[in-house]
């Protein structure tokens, strides 16, 4: 780990102010941060700590009836909060698929959204990494990459997103407040982070030195609060990142789909909101037939980025799973294996 | 740089003089308090080896700043028994043969130790092996350290209510 | 003398082996008192880190020396220009096993992960960050990274020196005449120790003494070879290894990295650790090789073997010799006319594969009882029967007898309790509740019950205590437990009258603990060091007139919990501490030693044996595996402890669980890097990958083995769980996949 300056500001704006110097990044509980600086993958000059700052680590009821979700409330905390996990329950489930208790104890909602890709080559700096230092070329693009973009890459970049919390956000319509030296600003979370292009180095529409402030959800997001289900296709059955997921959400109106919240996980460098999907299942009877057709409109446009074809197949199948599991209803309590395939489903029968 | 920084180790407050704010605070315990029950497998948050209690929450001590804690309370391995009494977990981990060569056991004894005081995973083994799956066993250990787990935090129940009563 | 050796290895009143007792380092390991090597911290201590090669064949062209000595902190950087000399050259290669190591020796890149340059500071941030500093620079040649590169050749020999070719009967003329042939190829991919310790070194010179702390699954070796390298004699190397923190063959012969930091501590003049990095794991410090395996089996009408040809293609690194012997497997375990076993091996530019738990016979297993089990569908018979159909009552390839052989109890009591019974034959038959496809397999599991040299020694004590030493290694298989049991046996002492020493090179030397002979070889030394003992103070006894001993003679003592006592009346006796007294002695030692019976190993083939079934649920669709129960049942001998041996098996079921399932490195065949050299995505199960595990434990007592009966528990427990995991994928799915471990991709053909 290189060496940095650490400063440990008491308000938002000193510490927007000391991370406007170039080299700086933003430390909350660093569970990703620390990793790639011992990995000589980020080399910050500074670290600018928020564990001083405050505002940042409430969760709190909107008059809408959403919530504001501060940057550094501990993914845990959130997940077990009887209030937010009754009203947004898939992401409570996609929270609690992800990484380890231990991790989910320390990571924050800000850092959640800033994690980096888990991409091999973007973690090897004797690999090209058109991520890690633009124009360097891609690595992945040839190399092993079946668990790679099949949505959304380009030629310089095809590394995904590896949150599962964003994926349920991302459906859901959650709003990114940031905090930066021109003020404050929201964005929705669908826009916030960037595909890669030519500038896969730009992950996020932050400028230098913004910060994550807080993430709210919208009082419409918890209407699906009956109907939404995370799923997490995963290679040991805990403690690993997706190979693909998916969410769900449906609000059901005298037996047909009113609305249809949907998102996939893995399949891109940022979480994959469907709006062709959510679009075929409007007004749609909920079954096999209207989910597998959602599921072909939200692949429409995925290609393997190499070894990774299957996971087209698998996206599809996975999203009509969430689909089918969501149109079932929300358990009453999370299952025990979250958002795994092994965890029982009861009332829910799966055809082969 | 020297930072300066109070924490309180197994219930005894220290004030500790860092010289340099990369230390994390795994490698504070074992390099620099000589308080080396707590292990390092990977140094990545990727084993669990290095779980100590952070303010009464199991944390990976590997990826966290020990500057950034100041203030913090820290339980160990070393602090978890009464004196010579062991701790419930730790009785349960040896009478279910829940290790082998021993050395993820002090973070797998406080991952237990986080996750009975976190009280959601019940009496359900299946939560418990969900729970217990930020601490890797290369020894494959799993089966008698969900056992313990369930044995201790019955054992603690039962406790806590007698004492209750 | 003979008789008393020999009463010792009855179960007899107050014995102590068979007991399920807990771990005596239970304590300590509960407590964060177990102290492991990077535990330690000398005085004066600096800490040293390694830089290790990012690519996989060339020579490094240069170093950033400036950055990194300039990095505060940083006390000195080691390379080639500057390291100590050696005595020895480390590629010199003086046997089989003392292999080649990196230690800085010119500017040579043998694999990716070589260490090619050693940073000592004052802490381990500074140490940590000079490594990285140094950026490396490198010319880099061409890499051979896959089985198909490169020319293949026959080994001289695979293994530990064993044939790279056995023949038995005629194979070809036996797949002639066959009624049905099955021809598959499996593959195997490298996979890494990773035990949860990382390598450690703390190292401490007094002019030329060392004392080192390091986890060593063979200490005398490495003191030879340590004092070999730095041309001192073995007496002024010290090592200390009280506990390892998982060991599995990477910890059996002392690695590059390991002697790196005691050539720091050397060059700075203080004490000095090193500790790898997790990723520096993933080179110098041993894999197991890939496999490529060609089975072609042949049955006639009735299911029965015809022919059985095993052939194995691996890889050894470029530089040095290690041949994964995949084939050791099928000369023993099914009954066929003809059985062929040929290897041939391809070099790579990686770290030269050695020793995984169960080298040879887990990827051997694996491969093997997939085509059993496809040429049993093929049959149309139950995989269990048509195991039956060709159980082999004698060893197949040598035509010896089985010294013990409990294999059919293992299949009956597994299956009894797995129930096994209502098994459809046809895959895909099967659902969960849930719709979840469910499947059933079974595995054979086998390993030879093998025997190293190892001694020990004994002491009674005037107060009545004992003493038992040997350097055992306690790798987490329990060790310092087991062994205590038959040294409190040996002494005719209860356990808690025994004071038992291990871990440490000054005490005679235990053998190395692998091959699953640790317990066999160190427990028979410490069997013969106590009857040893008791024979000598029987001496003394019968030869005193004072003594109610005197003049047993013929009839001869007994030991009973402290006491001799004569065989043909027990009532007169006299305790060990009267007799040392009136003798004015303060102790009387003994000497045992432990090693292979030849004259028992001509005639008799020996193995441990085992079944194991396991039930595995896929998802329909999505492919996703989980091995939800496995049973094992398990025929090793005498039984030391259950209660740790239960542990083993369960420890290496979980290895077969991860071998079908979960573990692999993924190299880039352009760099030869493995591009998830860490636990985050090299897979080892969780602890929600293994909801349910037993373990039976089949009697069978063996008096060939050796006197103590004992078997290997430590590495059979992967194979057959393998292999029965990979089974029941195909039962609950119809797809026989044969390319490890199995990947989601390949179970979504048919939703």
């Amino acid at each position: 780990m290189n060496r940095f300056d650490y400063v440990r500001p008491a308000t938002v704006a000193e510490a927007v102010a000391a991370a406007a110097q170039p080299g700086s990044a933003y430390l909350a509980a660093g569970t990703n941060l620390l990793d790639l600086m011992k990995g000589g993958v980020m080399r910050p000059a500074r670290l600018v700590d928020l564990a001083r700052v405050p505002g940042l680590d409430a969760i709190e009821a909107l008059p809408d009836g959403g919530v504001r979700i501060g940057a550094r409330v501990r993914n845990s905390d959130l997940a077990y909060d009887p209030g937010f996990a009754r009203r947004f329950p898939a992401v409570a489930e996609a929270l609690l698929s992800g990484a380890s208790a231990q991790l989910r104890n320390a990571a924050t909602v800000g850092g959640n959204l800033l994690q980096r890709t888990r991409c091999a080559y973007f973690y090897d700096p004797a690999s090209a990494c058109n991520k890690r230092e633009a124009g360097a070329g891609c690595d992945a693009r040839e190399g092993e990459n079946r668990l790679h973009a099949v949505l959304g890459w380009s030629e310089q970049c095809i590394a995904t997103h590896p949150s599962d919390f964003c994926v349920p956000l991302v459906a859901l319509g959650a709003v990114v407040e940031i905090e930066g030296q021109a003020g404050r600003r929201e964005v929705p979370l669908e826009e916030f982070h960037r595909l890669p292009g030519t500038t896969p180095e730009r992950e996020s529409v932050l400028a230098p030195g913004e910060l994550i402030v807080a993430v709210r959800l919208p009082g419409e997001a918890a209407g699906f609060a009956g109907h939404a289900r995370y799923v997490k296709l995963r290679e040991r059955t805990s403690y690993a990142f997706a190979v693909v997921s998916a969410t769900a959400g449906l609000r059901l109106e005298d037996g047909a789909i009113a609305e249809a919240r949907l998102a996939l996980g893995g399949v891109a460098a940022k979480p994959w909101r469907v709006p062709e999907a959510e679009a075929v299942l409007r007004g749609a009877r909920p079954g096999a037939e209207a989910f597998r057709r959602a599921a072909e409109a939200a692949l429409a446009e995925a290609r393997p980025s190499g070894d990774n074809a299957f996971k087209i197949e698998l996206a599809r199948r996975i999203l009509v799973r969430a689909l089918t599991l969501a149109a079932a209803g929300t358990p009453e309590r999370l299952p025990a294996l979250p958002a795994s395939p092994h965890a029982p489903h009861p009332g829910v029968s799966l055809h082969g | 740089m020297s930072l300066s920084i109070t924490l309180t180790v197994n219930a005894v407050p220290r004030t500790i003089a860092l010289d340099d704010p990369r230390v994390t605070l795994l490698d504070l315990l074992r390099e620099r308090l000589d308080l080396t029950g707590t292990k390092k497998g990977c140094d990545r948050g990727q084993c669990g080896a290095c779980t100590v209690l952070v303010d009464g929450r199991r944390v990976n001590s590997c990826l966290a700043l020990a500057v950034s804690l100041d203030g913090a309370e820290v339980l160990t391995i070393e602090g978890l028994a009464e004196g010579e009494v062991p701790h419930p977990v730790q009785a349960a981990f040896i009478e279910h043969d829940a290790f082998q060569c021993g050395f993820c056991t002090p973070g797998q004894i406080m991952s237990a130790v986080g996750l009975i005081r976190e009280a959601q995973a019940g009496d359900d083994p299946e939560r418990v092996r969900e729970a217990m799956s930020g601490n890797l066993c290369r020894c494959g250990a799993y089966k008698g350290i969900t056992e313990a787990v369930l044995e201790a935090q019955r054992r603690l129940a039962a406790d806590a209510e007698e004492k209750a009563a | 003398m003979a008789e008393l050796a020999s009463s010792a290895a009855h179960v007899r009143h107050g014995s102590s082996i068979g007991q399920p007792l807990t771990r005596r380092d239970g304590q300590l390991k509960v407590t964060g008192g177990a102290r492991y090597a990077a535990d330690n911290h000398p005085p004066g201590m600096l800490h040293a880190a390694l830089a290790v090669s990012s690519v996989a064949r060339g020579r490094v062209t240069g170093l950033d020396l400036e950055a990194a000595r300039a990095h505060p902190g940083v006390v000195a950087v080691m390379t080639p220009e500057n390291r100590p000399a050696l005595a020895q050259d480390p590629n010199d290669k003086s046997g089989p096993f003392v292999f080649r190591m990196e230690l800085l020796q010119d500017d040579t890149v043998r694999y990716v992960g070589q260490p090619v340059a050693v940073v000592i500071a004052e802490t381990l941030e500074a140490a940590t960050e000079g490594a990285a500093l140094l950026a490396p620079r490198y010319a880099a040649e061409p890499v051979s990274t896959g089985l198909e590169d490169g020319e293949a050749f026959v080994p001289p020999a695979v293994g530990v020196g064993a044939p790279a070719e056995v023949r038995h009967g005629d194979v070809e003329a036996g797949l002639a005449a066959a009624a049905r042939r099955v021809e598959a190829v499996y593959e195997t991919p490298a996979q890494y120790h990773n035990a949860m310790e990382p390598h450690a070194v703390v190292a401490a010179w007094e002019g030329d003494r060392l004392s080192i702390d390091t986890p060593s699954q063979g200490l005398v070796m490495a003191v030879g070879r340590v004092a070999g390298l730095f041309g001192i004699p073995p007496e002024n190397v010290e090592i200390r290894s009280p506990f390892l923190g998982g060991g599995f063959g990477s910890k059996g012969a002392i690695s590059g990295p390991q002697v790196l930091g005691i050539l720091a501590a050397k060059l700075v003049g203080r004490p000095v650790k090193l500790v790898l990095k997790r990723d520096q794991m993933y080179g110098p410090v041993g894999h197991r090789a890939p496999t490529r395996q060609t089975l072609r089996l042949g049955v006639d009408g009735e299911g029965a073997l015809t022919a059985l040809h095993h052939h194995v293609r691996t890889a050894s690194s470029r530089y040095d010799d290690f041949f994964e012997p995949s084939g050791s497997v099928s000369h023993t375990l099914y009954a066929s006319p003809a059985i062929a076993t040929t290897s041939d091996a391809v070099r790579l530019d990686s770290g030269t594969p050695i020793f995984m738990r169960a080298p040879g016979e887990a990827s051997g297993s694996i491969a093997l009882e997939g085509a059993i089990d496809e040429m049993a569908a093929a049959c149309g018979m139950d995989p269990l029967e048509f195991r039956l159909r060709n159980y082999a009552e004698v060893e197949p390839t040598s035509g010896k007898p089985f010294s013990s052989k409990a294999l059919r109890e293992c299949y009956a009591q597994g299956a009894e309790r797995f129930g096994w019974s209502g098994r459809p034959l046809a895959p895909r038959q099967m659902r969960d509740e849930d719709g979840l496809l469910v499947g059933w397999g079974v595995g054979t599991a086998t390993f030879p019950a093998l025997m190293m040299h190892g001694q020990a020694r004994a002491v009674l004590r005037r107060d009545g205590s004992g003493l038992v030493e040997t350097g055992a290694h306690d790798m987490g298989q329990g060790a310092w437990t087991a062994f205590a049991q038959i040294a409190a046996d040996s002494l005719a002492l209860p356990i808690d009258q025994l004071e038992f020493r291990a871990g440490h090179s000054g005490l005679p030397d235990a053998g190395i603990a692998g091959g699953s002979a640790h317990t066999a070889t160190a427990g028979m030394a410490i069997h013969g060091a106590g009857a040893d003992v008791i024979a000598r103070l029987a001496e003394l006894a019968m030869t005193d007139q004072r003594s109610p001993l005197f003049g047993a003679g013929n009839a001869g003592v007994v030991a009973r919990e402290g006491r001799l006592v004569r065989r043909d009346d027990e009532s007169r006796g006299e305790s060990y501490a009267e007799i040392l007294a009136r003798a004015g002695l303060d102790e009387i030692e003994g000497r045992g030693t432990g090693a292979m019976d030849q004259a028992a190993q001509e005639h008799y083939a020996m193995h441990a044996h085992g079944a194991v079934f396991a039930e595995v649920k896929v998802d329909p669709e999505l492919g996703q595996i989980r091995a939800t129960r496995l049973v094992g049942a398990f025929a090793a001998g005498r039984i030391i402890n259950p209660r740790l041996v239960r542990s083993q098996y369960y420890g290496g079921m979980i290895w077969g669980v991860s071998f079908a399932l979960h573990e692999a490195a993924v190299v880039d065949r352009r760099t030869g890097r493995v591009m998830n050299a860490n636990l985050g995505e090299y897979h080892v199960p969780v602890n929600a990958d293994v909801p349910s595990l037993e373990a039976i434990l089949v009697d069978e007592v063996d008096p060939h083995v050796n006197a103590l009966g004992i078997k290997g528990v430590g590495e059979i427990g992967i194979t057959g769980s393998a292999g029965a995991v990979a089974n029941a994928v195909w039962h609950a799915t119809g797809v026989r996949v044969r390319r490890f471990p199995i990947a989601i991709e390949e179970l979504l053909g048919q939703p």
